[in-house]
């Protein structure tokens, strides 16, 4: 399949095992397609060509709607992402208290947009739009943890963060 | 039942004189309150007291302020507790011990004015202990229904209380439950969706309740099930509230050992199962055929309406489709009667409604009101202000589908009329304050930039029209317009609205409705000024010179 899949076959074994699980315990039903898809980039961080079309197969999904799915909904990622992701949120709060700022300092240092990932791969830039975290305007999730009314100098800490 | 037997086992058979509520919903979460838990539960070993408790709660709602931790049997409130700072710890367990130390929440205009029926058990019960929330008269409706009501009654009772959609459109609660109720299923079967993909940005609401007290949300759906025929129910759930998802799994899976959910519910022919659908990160999806389409593992488009889901719905079966909030306060509804529902809030707009209180305002976090009660009171009383004391300049509701108000009418009621009269609408309850340092044709191209990327695409009006509508605002933000523009932006607006297929592309013009209405000065100084008011656009004639 891919050098991912040949490089770490143990592990990306039991990730399969894992997907496979997911997709008898939801009987193959064609309806099952959303959660396996997220069980998918859970264990393999997005969704690969390939895996999409097993996915199909598996419930008897044809490629057409599988991709249609995939790229329907924001959250599937069809590129590898980087070693680190930060999402900046761009809610009405933290629109209002100025989360363009802190996305124009990453893209100053880092020469990226949200959606793209940093030249070295360290660091995938994405936005929310919404968190639900308003209290904390503006508010940044930098790999899955939520940080709170986020400074242009915040954005210099978090950045130097992720180098190490 | 056995968890309560453990935890008497390792406490001493002292009774609890004091507890020191730690919020854990996603805001403190995030502030380190699990350390803060930790850290008073040590000092309170440390220093041997044995008749006081701590535990974890829901929201304990000025998310402002926190991590926060409540004493609720002397009404103390602590902020911004550092666990790393052995005096912030100490402050709180001098309090457990007798002492005053907080701040004192019963005069307190932010928490003293609000009435609490969806959050009555938020910050009081332990959101991952079903045993507390029965201790709190959690199930109590429900064991009540179907044990000694039918289902027609338990229908009724909803429909007198006068309960109104509260994921924003305001239809009457117990007319669709009425419809789907009287709906025939070819095989019988019916579903009930509990609709918690919060889409507006600036509203959290729905995720706070999930968060705090997924009970009441699961003991709602299951009374829904009960009055409308159904036994399948499905929440809902964006992705992005992880904590919600687990709290939703942990709660589903303890009702079901205590037989308040499943087959056979309190040993009565009631039988009502839920399962958790978990979205992708898609706004539209919180319109009801969309949420169907998604539900069914599909892309979510929404299709036009009739049939109405109420006749056919998920698997083309007749589908009740209620909102978090709307759930969340059927509970209370049956317990204290529909007579008592009805004469909170307005004629028209009966009871309570959750907001959550963010933007420029001092008191950020979650309120819930009366119906009925003034912006004023909102944003001065509860809110506290302006951040800095500044001048407020509108507040927002109803997220990419609602309007901006005016400080002209911050003395209006707060109920589904009014706030449509003012351009507006109640919506989901997401309120964003304004100050001056807001530029209002800025705020529109916001809302219009959301609905474009959000826009699904399938009907034209809504995947052109938002688009165009952007350029157009992006051109008077950039201080490239004519007033012919303005024109323009007014008759597409209006074509958008009425033509659109479903919600967003209807409701999408909406921002650019208000702004024009309230603030139209500040388009007008965009395009013959050349400038903002707010000094947010950077105009192309200003950056040249």
């Amino acid at each position: 399949m891919s050098t991912a899949v040949t490089a770490e076959a143990t592990t990306d074994d039991k990730k399969w095992k894992m997907i496979d699980a997911r997709i008898r315990r939801r009987g193959n039903s064609p309806d099952a397609l959303i959660e396996v898809l997220h069980a998918v980039q859970e264990a393999f961080g997005y969704l690969e060509p390939d895996v999409l079309e097993y996915v199909g197969d598996a419930l008897g999904v044809p490629p057409s709607r599988v991709y249609g799915v995939a790229t329907f909904y924001s959250l599937f990622m069809l590129k590898p992402q980087g070693e680190h992701t930060v999402i900046v949120c761009t809610g009405t709060a933290c629109y209002i208290n100025h989360a363009a700022a802190l996305l124009g300092r990453i893209h100053d240092r880092l020469d990226i947009k949200p959606g793209e990932t940093s030249a070295d791969g360290n660091v995938s830039l994405l936005n929310a739009r919404c968190l639900g975290a308003c209290s904390m305007a503006p508010a940044v999730v930098v790999d899955g943890s939520v940080q709170g009314r986020v400074t242009t100098d915040g954005i210099d800490v978090i950045l130097e963060g992720l180098k190490s | 039942m056995t968890d309560v037997a453990e935890r008497s086992e390792t406490k001493p058979p002292v009774p609890i004189r004091a507890c020191a509520n730690v919020c854990e919903a996603a805001g403190c979460m995030s502030l380190d309150a699990e350390k803060v838990l930790e850290a008073i539960r040590q000092r309170i070993d440390e220093r041997g007291l044995d008749d006081v408790a701590v535990k974890r709660v829901g929201c304990l709602r000025l998310c402002a302020a926190g991590p926060l931790v409540e004493l609720p049997e002397s009404g103390q409130l602590f902020e911004s507790v550092d666990p790393s700072s052995p005096e912030s710890i100490d402050r709180v367990v001098d309090a457990l011990a007798g002492a005053q130390t907080g701040r004192a929440t019963a005069e307190d205009p932010f928490f003293a004015r609000q009435v609490r029926i969806v959050l009555a058990n938020s910050g009081v019960v332990d959101p991952e202990e079903i045993d507390d929330y029965i201790a709190h008269g959690g199930y109590k409706a429900l064991t009540q229904a179907v044990t000694t009501m039918r289902p027609y009654e338990v229908l009724e009772e909803v429909v007198h209380s006068g309960l109104r959609g509260r994921g924003g459109a305001g239809y009457p609660t117990g007319l669709k439950w009425r419809t789907v109720a009287k709906s025939i299923s070819p095989d019988e079967k019916k579903y009930v969706i509990c609709n918690a993909d919060e889409g507006d940005p600036g509203a959290f609401m729905d995720r706070s309740v999930l968060e705090s007290v997924p009970q009441q949300v699961l003991e709602g759906m299951a009374i829904a099930g009960y009055a409308v025929g159904a036994s399948h129910g499905y929440i809902y759930v964006r992705a992005e509230y992880p904590l919600a998802v687990k709290r939703l799994r942990l709660a589903i899976r303890q009702a079901e050992r205590a037989n308040l959910l499943g087959t056979n519910i309190a040993d009565t022919a009631f039988s009502f199962e839920i399962d958790i659908r978990i979205g992708a990160g898609a706004f539209v999806c919180g319109e009801e055929t969309a949420l169907i389409a998604s539900v069914e593992g599909r892309r979510g488009t929404p299709r036009p309406r009739p049939p109405f889901p109420a006749q056919s719905g998920l698997w083309e079966r007749p589908t009740l489709i209620n909102n978090v909030e709307t759930l969340a306060s059927i509970p209370a509804i049956l317990r204290n009667g529909a007579t008592w529902y009805r004469a909170i809030g307005t004629p028209k707009s009966a009871g309570t409604k959750v907001f959550a209180l963010a933007g420029r305002v001092v008191n950020t976090g979650l309120i819930e009101v009366p119906m009925g009660v003034s912006l004023r009171d909102i944003v001065y009383d509860i809110g506290g202000g302006i951040i800095g004391g500044a001048e407020f300049k509108a507040v927002q509701t109803g997220g990419p589908s609602g309007g901006c108000i005016p400080a002209a009418d911050l003395d209006m009621s707060v109920d589904y009329e009014s706030l449509a009269q003012a351009g507006s609408i109640m919506g989901s309850g997401g309120m964003i304050v304004m100050d001056e340092t807001s530029c209002m044709v800025d705020v529109a191209k916001y809302f219009m930039d959301f609905c474009r990327d959000e826009s699904c695409g399938k009907c034209i009006p809504c995947r052109v029209g938002t688009v165009q509508l952007y350029g157009l605002l992006d051109k008077i933000t950039r201080g490239e317009a004519e007033l012919e523009d303005l024109t323009t932006l007014e008759s597409l607006a209006d074509m958008v609205k009425s033509t659109s297929l479903c919600g967003l592309g209807q409701s999408a013009p909406n921002p650019i409705f208000s702004t024009l209405r309230y603030f139209r000065d500040e388009y007008v100084a965009h395009i013959q000024d050349r400038t903002c008011p707010a000094g947010v656009c950077e105009m192309t004639s200003a950056v040249s010179s």
